[in-house]
């Protein structure tokens, strides 16, 4: 045993030594070794796969797989930037770029793949690029903003997913494969077919068959166009190289470890090198099976086999530990908005197989199972339609219980619903990224009482990878928890059996403008006739408030039933506070207030002695108030111009801003006239939950827009919108949903992103724990308010103005009506008389609550999750 | 501006009394409750009694003090009815006491008083 601690080195900081640190980390290891990482990129490790997703508004930032504070947490030392460049393993020792030298017990190579481009002439012109890091894309961008065309040399899964790219930045795109069809690896002839048929719909010029002979410079020297082995010519403006790539194995040949044939370090199942120090992992290893995965979910199985290896303390505790012996390379993707899946044998080549086929190719779907004689499935290719994916790879070795053609009828063609997730074996591996089962994800139910999605997310890992497992997760999360005798009652409460957005519907499209009505008619039996719930009936009084306009109903908070509705709070357009009195908070739009406006509130606080507070959303806070002094005081107020602030309400509470570029010196744009036309657009619209906002004039964000349900954050160009941030409870940063938008597209996307979520979230649930729970999250959500995939955009803008048009403050209106202030007593025989318990002690030249008056048995208090729920 | 609070005297179709310390006493018209939000009472004892009106026209008084926080709030919380018996939560912390016996129903062994109450 030597005495000091033992230095591992991991070379390459990419998806795979990522999850190896993790691995490190969750074993122990990183408290008794120092860990130390090479890494080549600028950046820590991103999520690659995800990669294209930079062309559709995910920051480089928003890619990062590193949690933060995860290298701090667990010593690791990370160098950005600085590539090892020689191994010397005699004296195990790395020498990194920087000139440094590294002593290691333990090395481990990560270093991935590089794009492999064919020699072919002109290769290095200027305009030429490989699509494999952040830095490319980057490079892309920039040089693709002075370009008209752009062709991509490679027609398989990266080309298409380059290609896509390439049109995504507007330009004309040809895509040139030497292979006779697209995706010639994953995809059989006709898959091909419907694929290629698929992607020139979408206005990509597909060349196949075809070999790319030089590419010829112009006057300037840069790209100018293509020469094919067919003879013709293709101009073009821009060259992306996407022919595969090769595993980096540079650093292992030279310091004389063994490589396979085509590339790649030699491993055994534990991942080790011919030399016992040295480890190899991910795309740069050949696997114990002879094969080289250019896949992630591989490279993890490999990271885990390193990781348990190095963590063993002896040979025995060793060999018990985790190996990888070969990895299945199904895959499903979406290129270019095409579903696209492969698994298990795709091609048929076990002796004696068949193929059982589905084409439609008007729709564009090819389906195709290889099936074994005895009726096992051995694999497939889908393309178009790639949904029943999540349940066939896991059925892949099965003879599945029903005929292999009608596992490939489209759902609605008499197709049985018997191949769900409930005909998976207990084996069967459900989440590839992280080779995760069923049975695991049913233990995560049963035993580790997770009751939703999310959680069995966190317990188990899957659906954190590339997410195209989250379906089939979900329903088997479902299933589980029906079996397990949760009945999974998705009702409102005891007195309605449909969820707050089914409710929405109904009332929407009912027209429905009365609780009684819409409890009497669809109300769970036994409480129709009654009076409802504490749960259901401001949840109701919610929906008819912010569907008021549309449905012909009263949008003042205070009218009729709806009076009889609202928690206390709405009631009195006001927050009860622990002593029985109540808070008042004014409107501040955007935190700008004037200072004649500050000595009015200044003067009313005084003369009716509340205590004043300056809140955590820019404004201020009157605490102390009795029901009668309510409409005393909003009287000074309103003439003030005051108007309400809706604290009490689950509505619009602030649009915070910063000063933004009036004063600022950094500041891009008006952030405080942004936030003050937000604040008076979204003012009293009622949602499922509080909503707030800010806006921030440039990207120090001193606002902390992104702690918001929706914030804003100026650039040069105009302004980025990030939906479903969170403080409180349960932080969450908020996602950029668009980017460099006007005022108008701005305030357009926030309409209609604000009444999707009031149609469809559920009660008390935020916009944060909406985007995570929602099927598709925030790419669904973007279809649906930026690309409209679902036609709702224009009724969704149009319930917007209507609010907008239908707006009063409800201060004033209640001020102007003798017949609703008359409800502000504290006694109703005794309407001059105030309530003699609600009373006051000093406190730093202020007051607050005597509680000692209202002193009695002491009663042990639920807690405020309890409470709220 | 009006700031007027007096209670109504619109012609009522009944009148409501609370019994407390063995006499009924006439708090108000049945025309100033609204179905299903209650009211604070001020009893002739100094008490404080929290009278509701259900949608079926019956009428309900319990003590107004929640006693899980002292404060004299529950006039101001939600109606509802579960199994057919009306109950208030407390605007407070939420916890609901049967209008009938007064009895928590999130907690046994907590009670409120219960005053008899009628339309007359
Ligand atoms: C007054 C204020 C604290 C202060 O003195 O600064 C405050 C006070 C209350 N907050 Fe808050 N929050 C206040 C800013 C915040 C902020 C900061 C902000 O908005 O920038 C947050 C975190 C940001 C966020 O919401 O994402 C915040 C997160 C909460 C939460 C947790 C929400 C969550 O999603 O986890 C609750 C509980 C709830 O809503 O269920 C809450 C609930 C409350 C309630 C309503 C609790 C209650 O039911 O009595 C408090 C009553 C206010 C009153 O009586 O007037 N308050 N509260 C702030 C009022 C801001 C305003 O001008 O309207
Ligand atoms: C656009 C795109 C889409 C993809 N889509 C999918 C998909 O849908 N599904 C899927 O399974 N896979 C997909 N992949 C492949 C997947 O990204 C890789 O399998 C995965 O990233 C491999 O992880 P790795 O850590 O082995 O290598 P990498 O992620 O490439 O990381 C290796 C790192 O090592 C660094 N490095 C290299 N040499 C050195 C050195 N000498 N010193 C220090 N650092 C060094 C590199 O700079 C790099 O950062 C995709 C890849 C791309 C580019
Ligand atoms: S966010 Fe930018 S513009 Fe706004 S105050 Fe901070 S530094 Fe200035
Ligand atoms: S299969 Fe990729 S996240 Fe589950």
């Amino acid at each position: 045993m030597t005495t000091t601690i033992p230095t591992i080195v991991l070379v390459g900081h990419g998806m795979v030594g990522q999850r190896f640190l993790e691995s490190l980390a969750d074993r122990g290891v990183t408290g008794r070794a120092r860990v130390v990482v090479l890494c080549e990129e600028p950046r820590p490790a991103y999520d690659r796969v995800r990669l294209s997703s930079y062309f559709s508004g995910t920051t480089p930032e928003q890619l990062s797989v590193v949690e933060p504070g995860f290298m701090e947490r667990h010593g690791v030392e990370l160098r950005l930037g600085d590539p090892a460049v020689r191994i010397d393993r005699g004296g195990r020792t790395v020498t990194a770029r920087s000139g440094a030298v590294v002593p290691y017990d333990t090395l481990v190579l990560a270093t991935g793949s590089y794009p492999f481009v064919p020699p072919v002439p002109g290769k290095d012109t200027t305009g030429c690029f490989v699509y494999r890091t952040v830095e490319d894309l980057l490079a892309i961008e920039e040089y693709a903003a002075g370009a008209t065309c752009g062709a991509v040399v490679g027609g398989g899964l990266l080309g298409l997913e380059a290609a896509g790219a390439l049109k995504g930045l507007g330009l004309t795109t040809h895509v040139v494969e030497f292979a006779p069809r697209l995706m010639p690896v994953q995809v059989d002839e006709g898959g091909g077919a419907a694929l290629r048929r698929t992607v020139e719909d979408m206005g990509v010029v597909v060349h196949t068959g075809v070999g790319t002979r030089e590419i010829t410079a112009g006057p300037d020297g840069s790209v100018a166009a293509m020469r094919l082995s067919d003879g013709s010519s293709l101009d073009t403006d821009l060259v992306v190289f996407s022919a595969g790539v090769r595993p980096r194995d540079e650093l292992a040949r030279d310091c004389g470890l063994p490589v396979g044939e085509r590339g790649g370090v030699v491993v055994d199942e534990r991942c080790r090198t011919a030399d016992p120090h040295v480890y190899a992992i991910g795309e740069c290893a050949q696997a114990a099976d002879g094969r080289v995965y250019g896949l992630v979910a591989p490279g993890y199985g490999m990271a885990l086999a390193a990781a348990g290896a190095i963590a063993a303390a002896t040979d025995a505790e060793r060999a018990r530990g985790p190996v990888f012996t070969g990895a299945d390379t199904s895959t499903r993707l979406k290129l270019l908005g095409v579903d696209v899946a492969s698994f298990g044998d795709a091609h048929g080549a076990a002796p004696g197989s068949l193929d059982v086929l589905y084409s439609d190719s008007r729709a564009g779907v090819y389906k195709k199972l290889v099936v074994g004689a005895d009726g096992t499935l051995l694999g497939g290719v889908l393309v178009g339609d790639a949904d029943a994916y999540g349940t066939l790879r896991p059925l892949t070795g099965t003879v599945p219980a029903v005929p292999p053609e009608q596992l490939l009828l489209p759902a609605g063609a008499d197709a049985p619903a018997a191949a769900g997730p409930s005909a998976l074996p207990d084996g069967a591996v459900v989440c590839s990224c992280h080779n995760v089962t069923k049975g695991a994800v049913r233990a995560a139910v049963a035993e580790h009482a997770c009751t939703d999605v999310p959680s069995v997310k966190k317990c188990t890992r899957a659906g954190t990878g590339c997410g195209s497992c989250v379906r089939t997760l979900t329903a088997l999360v479902d299933d589980e928890l029906a079996a397990g005798g949760t009945v999974v009652d998705k009702g409102l409460c005891g007195c309605f059996a449909h969820t707050r957005a089914e409710l929405h519907e109904i009332v929407r499209v009912g027209r429905i403008t009365s609780f009684t009505r819409l409890l009497d008619e669809h109300g769970r039996q036994e409480a129709r006739g009654g009076e409802g719930c504490e749960v259901c009936r401001p949840t109701v009084a919610s929906l008819l408030a912010s569907l008021a306009p549309a449905v012909g109903a009263s949008g003042y908070v205070l009218d009729g039933e709806q009076a009889a509705l609202q928690d206390t709070n709405d009631h009195f357009l006001a927050n009860l506070q622990r002593n029985g009195s109540y808070s008042v908070v004014p409107r501040v739009p955007g935190g700008e207030i004037t200072p004649e406006k500050l000595i009015v509130i200044g003067e009313v606080a005084r003369d009716f002695g509340l205590y004043t507070k300056i809140t955590g959303g820019q404004r201020i806070d009157l605490f102390g108030a009795r029901v009668e002094q309510l409409p005393k005081i909003w009287a000074r107020l309103v003439d003030a111009g005051f108007e309400s602030g809706h604290a009490y309400g689950k509505s619009l509470r602030t649009v915070k801003s910063c000063v933004g570029s009036t004063w600022c010196r950094y500041g891009v744009q008006d952030s405080v006239r942004m936030a003050i036309d937000l604040e008076l657009r979204y003012r009293g619209l009622r949602s499922p939950h509080k909503l707030k906002s800010a806006v921030s004039g440039c990207a120090r964000e001193c606002a902390e827009a992104r702690g918001k349900d929706f914030g804003v954050i100026a650039t040069s160009n105009g302004w980025n919108l990030y939906v479903g941030g969170n403080g409180g409870a349960d932080p969450r940063h908020a996602d950029l949903l668009a980017q460099d938008l006007d005022d108008t597209e701005l305030v357009r996307l926030i309409d209609r992103f604000l009444m999707f979520y009031i149609r469809t979230a559920d009660r008390l649930e935020r916009t944060s724990a909406w985007l995570e729970r929602i099927p598709g999250g925030l790419e669904h959500v973007r279809d649906v308010v930026v690309e409209d995939s679902l036609g709702l955009c224009a009724e969704l803008e149009g319930l917007m103005e209507q609010h907008v048009a239908g707006y009063r403050d409800e201060w004033a209106a209640t001020l102007d009506d003798p017949e609703r202030l008359s409800r502000f007593v504290s006694f109703v025989n005794a309407p001059g008389t105030p309530d003699p318990t609600v009373r006051f002690v000093p406190e730093r030249d202020q007051v607050k609550p005597d509680l000692e008056i209202l002193a009695g048995p002491a009663l042990p208090v639920r807690t405020l999750q309890e409470a709220s729920a | 501006m009006t700031t007027t609070t007096t209670g109504r005297t619109t012609p009522t179709t009944g009148r409501v009394e609370v019994r407390a310390s063995g006499a009924w006493t006439r708090v108000c018209g049945l025309a100033d409750l609204v179905p299903g939000r209650g009211v604070a009472v001020l009893l002739p004892d100094g008490r404080q009694a929290a009278l509701f009106l259900d949608r079926h026209g019956a009428v309900h008084a319990i003590g107004n003090r929640d006693p899980f926080s002292g404060a004299y709030v529950l006039s101001r919380g939600l109606l509802g009815s579960r199994d057919g018996r009306p109950f208030v939560a407390s605007p407070v912390l939420k916890q609901r006491f049967d209008l009938v016996t007064g009895v928590c129903l999130d907690d046994g062994s907590v009670t409120v008083p219960v005053h008899p109450a009628r339309v007359v």
